[in-house]
C-alpha cells in the first residue's frame, strides 16, 4: 500500500517537473514587452526638434518619419498608434535614457556605427533613412564644394555625434586646419552658423535640409554637393530582449515590405482578400506572423492602416513638406533603384 | 556601558553605515553594467579620441588619446578660472570699497551694478553675453581697430602676439629680480625698526623690475618681436586674420559674466570684512596722523583680511566650479570636452563622470589650501 502511495507521489511529481519545463520553454518573457503592455503606452525618445524626422507643432503634436516608426509599434503592440510617449533628447541623454529604461524605443535619427552596437550594451533594428554627412555654406561665400575649402575656417556642429568624427577625419584627409565650434543643441550650432560666426555648418544632409528651412532667409545658403560619409539612421532598443527587439525590427520591416507589395493604408481593407501570399501574410490573413513575434495577427492590419507604408509616411513628411522634395534616392525600394531591402515576411 | 566604550560603538556603527551604502552603490552599478554587457575600465584612455577641439594651449590633433582630451580640457578650465579669479579679485574689491564711499554718486553706482549682476542667474549671463552681446560684433572685414591693432570681431579677438626668443633667459632675470626684491624689503623692515628710517622700497623694487629683466634682452640674448593681427582673404566673404593672438569669442564670454557675476560676491564679503573693524581703529588711526590711504593699509585692511579671506575662498571655489557651464556656449574646457564629447563617444559614464568630480575636488582642494596659507600669513597674532 505504502508502495503504491509512494510510486503516485513520484509519477505526480515527475510530471509536475515535466510539464514546468515545458511552461517555461514556451512561456517567452519579454520584461520590455510587458512593462508597455501594463503601462498603455510606448516610450518613445526623439529629437528636440528635426523637421520631417520628429517635430513638434505649437499645440505639441508629433509628426515625421522617426516618430511614425514608434507610431507603427505603438499599433502593432498597443492596437493604437496614438498610445505613444515622446521624449525629447538631445544627443547626450539620447543613449542613456534609452540605457536606463526611462524610453524602450530610441528613434532619432542615429547613425548605426560598430562602437555604437559594440560597445553601449544597445542593439540597432534597422535603417529607416539612409543618409550622408555635408556641408551648408553661404551664397555669398562664394564657395561651391569642398575643395573650396581653406584652412583658417570655422565650422560649427553638434558634439559628441558621428557627425564630429567624420568632420575630423575629412579635414585630416584634405590637411586643413580648422576651428571647431561644438554644441550640444542643434538650434546653436545652426544660429551661431547663421550669425556668422561660423563659415560652414555640418551635419547629415537630411539635417541640413532640415535646418536651412528655419534659418531667417534660408535662399542665401546652400548646401554644397559632397557627401563625405555613411550615415544609415535607424531606431534603437536595450540588448537583451531579443523579443521586443524582433517586434520593433519587423514593425518598421513590415512598412518596407507593405510599399514593395502595393499595400497602402487605403487598399488595405481590400486586399485582405486577395490572392497574393506577400499580402495575405503582411495583413495576417495566413501564416500567423503576428503570433510568432509574440503580438496578435493583426499587427500588419494595424500598421498600415493607422500609419501608412514606408512610401506613404516618407511623402507625407519629407516630400510635401518641401524638405526634401523630389527623389527619394538611396531612399528608394531595391526594385526601384535604390537601397531599400528587407528580408521577406515568411 | 562607559562614555569612551559608546562613543567607539557609535562611530564605528556610523563608519559601517556609509560604508555599506558606497558598497551598494557599487553592487548595484556593477551588477546592472553586466547585465547589459557594458564593461568598467579606464584602458579607453589610451585610445584615439578621432574628435577636434578648438582651442587648446598644448598640442592636441584628432590622433591623440582621449588622456590628452581631458589635459586640454583641464587646461583651459584652469584658464578660465585663474583669469576669471583675478579679475573677479580686482573688481570686486574695488567695487566693494566704492561700495563704503561718502560719494553718494560712486555708492549708488556700486550698488547698482552689485544687485544686477548678483541677482541674474550665471547662466542667463553667459548666454547674453555670448548670444546677444558677442553675436553682435562685426565680421572681420568689416570692423575697425579698437586701438592700435587689437580687432574685436564676432570670429575672435584678434590681439598681437609677442614672439620670444630665448623665453627661459628672460624668465630666469626676471626670477632674479623677483628674489632682490624680496630680499630688498626684509632689509628695509630691519632698517626701519632698527633706525627708524625709511627706505623707498617701492621705487627701488620697481627700478629693480624693469631693469634687471631689460638686462636679459642686452646680455642674455632674448628678443621679442611683435606680429600684428593682418587681414586675410579665405574666399569671396570670408575673412579672418592671421597672426598674432585669436581668443576665441566663447572664451571671452564665459570670463565676462563669470567675473562680473562673482566680482558682486566677492565685493560684498570685502564690505563685510571693512565694516566688521571696529569704529574706534580708525578714529585711534586718525588721531595718530595717519591719512585715508593709509589708515586703509595698514589698520583696517589687515584686520578686514581676517574676516575677507575665507568667504571669499568660496567664491573662488564657487567660479573654478561656475566654469563648467561653458558647456552652454561650445568653449572646449573640462565640462564640454570631457564630460560632453568623450562621453558621449565612448558612452563610459561612471569612468568619465568620476574622473572629472575627483578633478573639480581636487582643484578646489588645491584654491582653498593656498588661500588658507595666505589667510595663516596674513592673520594679526594676537598678543
Amino acid at each position: 500500500m505504502l508502495k503504491i502511495i509512494r510510486n503516485l507521489v513520484l509519477f505526480f511529481c515527475a510530471s509536475f517537473l515535466l510539464l514546468s519545463c515545458g511552461q517555461g520553454g514556451s512561456g517567452k518573457k519579454s520584461e520590455t514587452l510587458e512593462k508597455t503592455k501594463k503601462a498603455g503606452f510606448l516610450n518613445c525618445g526623439v529629437s528636440q526638434g528635426l523637421a520631417g524626422f520628429s517635430n513638434a507643432d505649437e499645440a505639441g503634436n508629433w509628426t515625421g518619419i522617426d516618430v511614425d516608426v514608434c507610431r507603427a509599434v505603438a499599433a502593432a503592440v498597443l492596437g493604437d498608434s496614438q498610445k505613444v510617449k515622446f521624449f525629447p533628447l538631445s544627443a547626450k541623454e539620447r543613449f542613456e535614457s534609452l540605457k536606463s529604461k526611462q524610453i524602450d524605443v530610441l528613434s532619432r535619427n542615429t547613425t548605426w556605427t560598430l562602437t555604437r552596437d559594440a560597445e553601449l550594451g544597445l542593439t540597432f533594428v534597422g535603417v529607416n533613412f539612409y543618409d550622408g554627412q555635408g556641408f551648408m555654406v553661404t551664397k555669398a561665400s562664394g564657395m561651391r564644394s569642398t575643395d573650396d575649402f581653406v584652412s583658417g575656417m570655422s565650422v560649427c556642429t553638434n558634439i559628441g555625434t558621428t557627425t564630429e568624427l567624420n568632420l575630423a577625419d575629412f579635414m585630416a584627409r584634405k590637411k586643413i586646419d580648422y576651428k571647431l565650434v561644438g554644441f550640444e543643441k542643434a538650434d546653436e550650432a545652426r544660429d551661431t552658423y547663421g550669425a556668422g560666426r561660423c563659415d560652414a555648418y555640418t551635419t547629415d544632409k537630411s539635417g541640413l535640409a532640415a535646418q536651412r528651412t528655419a534659418l531667417p532667409s534660408p535662399d542665401d545658403h546652400v548646401v554644397l554637393p559632397e557627401t563625405i560619409s555613411k550615415e544609415p539612421l535607424g531606431p534603437v532598443v536595450r540588448q537583451g530582449d531579443a523579443i521586443w527587439e524582433d517586434i520593433v525590427r519587423w514593425s518598421l520591416n513590415v512598412m518596407i515590405e507593405a510599399e514593395e507589395y502595393g499595400v497602402t493604408s487605403k487598399n488595405a481593407d481590400s486586399l485582405k482578400s486577395s490572392d497574393n501570399p506577400a499580402h495575405k501574410k503582411i495583413l495576417g490573413v495566413e501564416d500567423d506572423m503576428g503570433l510568432k513575434l509574440g503580438l496578435d495577427n493583426d499587427w500588419g492590419y494595424r500598421i498600415i492602416t493607422q500609419v501608412g507604408n514606408y512610401g506613404e509616411v516618407y511623402k507625407r513628411h519629407l516630400q510635401d513638406s518641401g524638405i526634401l522634395p523630389g527623389g527619394r534616392g538611396d531612399n528608394e525600394l531595391w526594385t526601384n533603384g535604390g537601397v531599400l531591402y528587407v528580408p521577406p515576411l515568411r | 556601558m562607559d562614555n569612551r566604550r559608546k562613543k567607539i560603538v557609535i562611530q564605528s556603527v556610523l563608519l559601517l553605515s556609509i560604508a555599506s551604502l558606497f558598497a551598494f552603490f557599487a553592487i548595484n552599478a556593477q551588477i546592472n553594467m553586466s547585465n547589459r554587457g557594458l564593461q568598467f575600465g579606464y584602458d579607453f584612455l589610451g585610445r584615439e579620441a578621432s574628435f577636434d577641439i578648438q582651442f587648446s594651449l598644448i598640442e592636441y590633433s584628432r590622433s591623440s588619446s582621449y588622456f590628452r582630451a581631458y589635459l586640454v580640457g583641464l587646461i583651459n578650465t584652469v584658464l578660465v578660472a585663474f583669469f576669471g579669479i583675478v579679475f573677479a579679485t580686482i573688481l570686486g574689491v574695488t567695487v566693494g570699497i566704492a561700495r563704503l564711499s561718502k560719494n553718494y554718486l560712486i555708492n549708488k553706482f556700486a550698488s547698482a551694478y552689485i544687485e544686477l549682476f548678483r541677482n541674474l542667474p550665471l547662466l542667463l549671463q553667459i548666454f547674453f553675453w555670448y548670444y546677444a552681446a558677442l553675436r553682435l560684433l562685426p565680421l572681420p572685414q568689416d570692423s575697425e581697430a579698437l586701438f592700435f591693432n587689437f580687432y574685436l570681431t564676432i570670429k575672435a579677438f584678434y590681439t598681437p602676439a609677442l614672439i620670444w626668443e630665448n623665453l627661459h633667459i628672460f624668465i630666469y632675470f626676471l626670477i632674479i629680480s623677483i628674489v632682490l626684491i624680496f630680499f630688498l624689503r626684509r632689509y628695509a623692515k630691519n632698517i626701519q625698526e632698527k633706525e627708524g628710517r625709511q627706505i623707498p622700497v617701492f621705487l627701488i623694487s620697481l627700478i629693480l623690475l624693469l631693469f634687471i629683466p631689460f638686462l636679459s634682452f642686452l646680455i642674455g640674448g632674448t628678443n621679442v618681436d611683435i606680429e600684428l593681427p593682418v587681414l586675410k582673404k579665405l574666399s569671396k566673404t570670408t575673412y579672418i586674420f592671421e597672426g598674432g593672438l585669436a581668443i576665441p569669442p566663447e572664451f571671452i564670454a564665459l570670463l565676462a559674466a563669470l567675473s562680473l557675476y562673482t566680482a558682486t560676491f566677492i565685493a560684498e564679503c570685502v564690505r563685510a570684512g571693512i565694516m566688521g573693524v571696529g569704529k574706534g581703529q580708525k578714529e585711534a588711526a586718525s588721531s595718530l596722523g595717519l591719512n585715508t590711504q593709509q589708515i586703509l593699509k595698514l589698520v583696517v585692511m589687515p584686520q578686514a583680511l581676517r574676516i575677507i579671506i575665507p568667504p571669499t575662498t568660496n567664491q573662488y571655489l564657487n567660479l573654478t566650479k561656475n566654469s563648467s557651464l561653458a558647456s552652454a556656449i561650445a568653449y572646449p574646457d573640462l565640462a564640454l570636452v570631457f564630460t560632453g564629447t568623450a562621453l558621449m563617444q565612448t558612452g563610459k559614464a561612471i569612468e568619465i563622470v568620476s574622473m572629472v568630480m575627483f578633478t573639480y575636488l581636487a582643484l578646489s582642494i588645491f584654491t582653498s589650501i593656498l588661500m588658507n596659507w595666505y589667510n595663516k600669513k596674513m592673520a594679526i597674532k594676537e598678543k
